[in-house]
């Protein structure tokens, strides 16, 4: 068997490697459980390039076979390695070891969230919120014909990878546990690309008001500023919903017109059109 | 625990479902949807959370001909291509399903909130990828794969399935007529035993690449699905078919294997060896950069051997032409991978590449129509199901396979649950035993043959790199069986720390079985295949030998445990779809 490029390739660097003192780096992780837990220090080889993830596993690999963290696809395209570095939200596979450089790197686990073990915290609850989220309906049979421009602001909140970051820095939910009665920004990214899609014929606002309680909101954007896709939740997602409420609760024509239809007091399209001036 | 593998009872909890579907992928939600959608009861358990399934991992389109784009289009066309790029093993039956019903499972989606790029008419558009004669993926951007897994998500959340994150089943039950009757899983939290009992079972796990070093799988591509029906005496085949996708990350070392979309070479990437040379004109000069993967993962392999490659031992891919403003329309989440983990701008220089395992062709035997396996009782869709992709899958068949096979396994067990009334009791002694068989690595006392899971996986994945890549002969296969069924016998010997609290290390434990059987059975029928077809890129032998062109490995687990291996005649294809591949063969389009 001929040699591949890869193990060519995996030598070099160990020749570059070789050169000095192997360099290392340390990391403090939580450990243990919500009612019992602390940091613990640990050191570990650096590689080039090495992401915080790389470094999780490579302790889990070699030194403490039970740690606990989530991950999947090391690509920042699933959401599912979200943890604490230095207390601000971070996606594990995407935060480089080298950004650290000069400080200590402490992780936890999210902590908006009961914590399971680790860096694992308890995410079902974001679930049970979405699955009360009217979902999408149309009147209208597929193939829809939609145009670019009818569609192109739903790209963005589609984007979500649902990392759950943005819920975990939401001081609504953080601070003041108010998982009852706030769906968190995740989900007003989902009700707006639902709210605006040109086909949906579901009134969802009376919901986003009441059950979602968009109102306790008070636009720190926060949520905006650890979003690792870029969304602008705040100005893009939670403000537009918010307007939409006041539009249709404090309108009396729109009021009126929800009172005698018994759903939403314009389709999208009509709206669109609307707005238009057509 | 206080236990030490003594013949304690466990308590266990039971569920009951008519259809319990294991991965929650593409395949395994859209079974469900289909299941729930005619009032049965299903339950569907995952490994992680929902919506991460390595689905979301898809980028770059679904293929469908629907021919928004290229008009010409049709079922036909895209049959032709399927066999072509399966090298004409594939189950001919499957690929004509495939190719006739993908475009009502794209329409579906969109039905389902799924948003699609558009073309300027306003209908779902469609772009160019390997091998597919015309533009026939529809995508959104460089991130389709979420945007199906996410409607999917948000479709099953709006259905009575009971859905089960961070579960993982470790054994298919079975009455004493041999049907199978449900599963026995863990709770990754907290290791709680589960007895699901079901009517049917619909296993959708995906593949096995976590068998290599190098791959663009996740942690959860250890092959469980196809290992627990093999080991229950399900048929496989052609498990020697292993797809290298031309193009992963090279650089840094812990993101090498990461994929780098076949959208980059759809949007007119170019290959470029360390001289500069566009190389592909010596590989395919008639399809360049979009052949099939098998053949350009062999061109980037042969340039870097030659001593041809990059910086870090991979091979130049460009799309600087497309500039800033297009990557970011076209390609953003490469433009935001290449930026964030190695520091290039693919707006400005090339991206460094190299093969990295991407998929598996191989898998369960299926029956076309509704996804049987060969165990009553069992359906199979997705990746951990063989037979429509043949030697090599073609990019943008996999999301259309995972819709098209997912319906009809949820259709196939909807209708075996009403054709049947058996009950789904078993001992409750199996269960125990079970059990007990699971807890081991963690319970038993410590010995010094005690072996780490980890460190046994990566030394499996160091040997099926080196005996079993994209290019094979008989000698190092031969030596590479050596050393798995050495390392099998090792496997018995894992131990692990910590207690059953989401406990990574023991969850590792229970994966390696399935790596080591996984890579056994490949290694077996790449040494029985005798040539290069599609993945399969024998050295010492011919290309298309006539002997093999006809033949399915059918691998099956023999009553010492011991794996046979069957070749199997391909059926006669019948005469509408022999006709379209002679009239290509031709050079006609159809």
């Amino acid at each position: 068997m001929t040699e591949n490029g890869n193990s060519a390739a995996r030598a070099g660097a160990a020749a570059v490697a070789d050169d000095g003192p192997k360099k290392t780096v340390k990391l403090n992780i939580f450990r243990g459980t919500e009612e019992d837990g602390k940091e613990v220090e640990y050191e570990v080889e650096l590689a080039e390039g090495m992401v915080v993830l790389d470094a999780v596993l490579k302790i889990q690999a070699e030194q403490e076979d039970d740690l606990a963290v989530r991950w999947n696809c090391k690509a920042a395209h699933c959401g599912s390695c979200s943890a604490e570095i230095n207390g601000k939200p971070k996606l594990l596979c995407k935060s480089r070891v080298e950004e650290y450089e000069g400080q200590e790197i402490h992780v936890q686990p999210l902590h908006a969230f009961p914590i399971i073990k680790d860096l694992v915290s308890d995410v079902s609850w974001n679930y049970e919120v979405s699955k009360g989220i009217k979902p999408f309906t149309s009147d209208e049979q597929a193939p829809f014909t939609m145009y670019e421009e009818d569609v192109e602001r739903l790209y963005e909140p589609k984007k979500c990878i649902e990392c759950f970051m943005c819920q975990d820095v939401c001081h609504v939910l953080r601070t003041h546990n108010k998982h009852e009665e706030f769906a968190g920004p995740r989900f007003f990214v989902r009700n707006q690309w639902l709210e605006m899609h040109p086909m949906d014929n579901q009134d969802r606002l009376e919901d986003v008001k009441e059950k979602d309680g968009v109102g306790l909101c008070n636009i720190t954007k926060c949520c905006t500023e650890v979003c690792p896709v870029g969304i602008k939740i705040t100005d893009n997602s939670i403000i537009p919903l918010k307007e939409r409420v006041a539009d249709e609760y404090y309108d009396p024509a729109k009021w009126l017109m929800r009172k005698i239809r018994g759903r939403k007091s314009m389709t999208n399209r009509e709206a669109e059109a609307a707005k238009n001036g057509n | 625990m206080e236990t030490n593998g003594s013949r304690n009872r466990e308590n266990f909890e039971v569920r009951e479902h008519d259809v319990l579907i294991i991965g929650a992928g593409g395949a395994g939600m859209r079974a469900a949807v289909e299941a729930a959608g005619k009032g049965l009861s299903v339950g569907i358990v995952t490994k992680s959370l929902l919506g991460k399934a390595h689905t979301v991992m898809a980028e770059g389109g679904m293929a469908a001909a629907i021919g928004n784009v290229d008009p010409e289009d049709s079922w036909r066309q895209h049959f032709i291509d399927t066999m072509k790029g399966g090298k004409f093993i594939n189950n001919w039956r499957m690929a004509e399903i495939h190719a006739k019903e993908s475009p009502d499972r794209a329409y579906e989606l969109e039905q389902w909130g799924a948003l699609f790029n558009r073309t300027p008419e306003g209908k779902i558009s469609q772009r160019p990828f390997g091998a597919h004669t015309y533009r026939r993926l529809a995508h959104v951007g460089d991130r389709t794969g979420l945007e199906l897994i996410r409607t999917m998500q948000e479709k099953v959340l709006a259905t009575d399935t009971k859905v089960y994150m961070e579960t993982t089943v470790t054994k298919l039950l079975q009455d004493a007529s041999g049907r199978v009757v449900g599963a026995l899983a863990y709770t990754r939290e907290n290791g709680k035993f589960i007895h699901y009992k079901a009517k049917a079972v619909v296993m959708a796990t995906g593949g096995w690449g976590r068998i290599f070093k190098v791959t663009s799988n996740s942690w959860e591509g250890t092959g469980d699905g196809a290992i627990l029906a093999y080991d229950i005496g399900a048929e496989m085949v052609d498990m020697e078919m292993v797809q290298f996708h031309p193009t992963g990350m090279v650089w840094p070392p812990g993101v090498r294997g990461l994929l780098v979309t076949e959208g980059v070479r759809g949007e007119g990437g170019v290959l470029k060896n360390s001289e500069g040379k566009r190389y592909m004109g010596d590989y395919d000069p008639e399809r360049m950069e979009l052949s099939s993967r098998d053949v350009v993962a062999r061109a980037n392999f042969s340039e870097v051997q030659a001593g041809r490659g990059s910086e870090h031992g991979g091979v130049y891919l460009d799309i600087t032409h497309l500039g800033y403003e297009g990557i970011m329309q076209k390609l953003p989440t490469m433009h935001e991978q290449f930026l964030k983990l190695a520091d290039v701008d693919i707006a400005k220089e090339p991206m460094e590449v190299f093969p990295t395992i991407h998929y598996t062709m191989g898998g369960i035997k299926v029956e076309p129509e509704h996804c049987a396996t060969t165990v009553p009782g069992l359906f199979a869709a997705g990746e951990c199901s063989g037979g429509l992709h043949g030697a090599n899958r073609l990019g943008g068949n996999s999301l259309s396979d995972l819709l098209v096979f997912g319906r009809r396994a949820g259709i196939g067990a909807v209708e075996y649950v009403e054709q049947n009334t058996h009950g789904t009791d078993i001992p409750e002694a199996d269960v125990q035993t079970e059990i007990r068989r699971v807890l081991d690595p963690m319970e038993r006392t410590k010995s010094d043959k005690d072996e780490s899971p980890y460190l046994l996986q990566s030394e499996l994945q160091d040997v099926m790199m080196e005996h079993a890549n994209l290019v094979r002969d008989e000698d190092a296969l031969k030596e590479g069986l050596g050393k798995i069924l050495a390392i099998k016998d090792r496997v018995p010997n894992v131990k692990v720390g910590g207690n059953r609290l989401f406990n990574p290390g023991w969850h590792t434990a229970q994966d390696i079985k399935y790596l080591v059987q996984v890579s056994e059975l490949i290694v077996r029928c790449a040494i029985e295949r005798k040539e290069k077809r599609g993945s399969q890129w024998r050295l010492d032998h011919d290309e298309l030998v006539d002997e093999y062109g006809s033949i399915n490995f059918i691998t099956k687990k023999g009553p010492q445990g011991e794996v046979e291996i069957e070749r199997r005649e391909i059926p006669p294809m019948p005469g509408h779809l022999s006709e379209l591949l002679d009239e290509s063969a031709k050079g006609a389009k159809v």
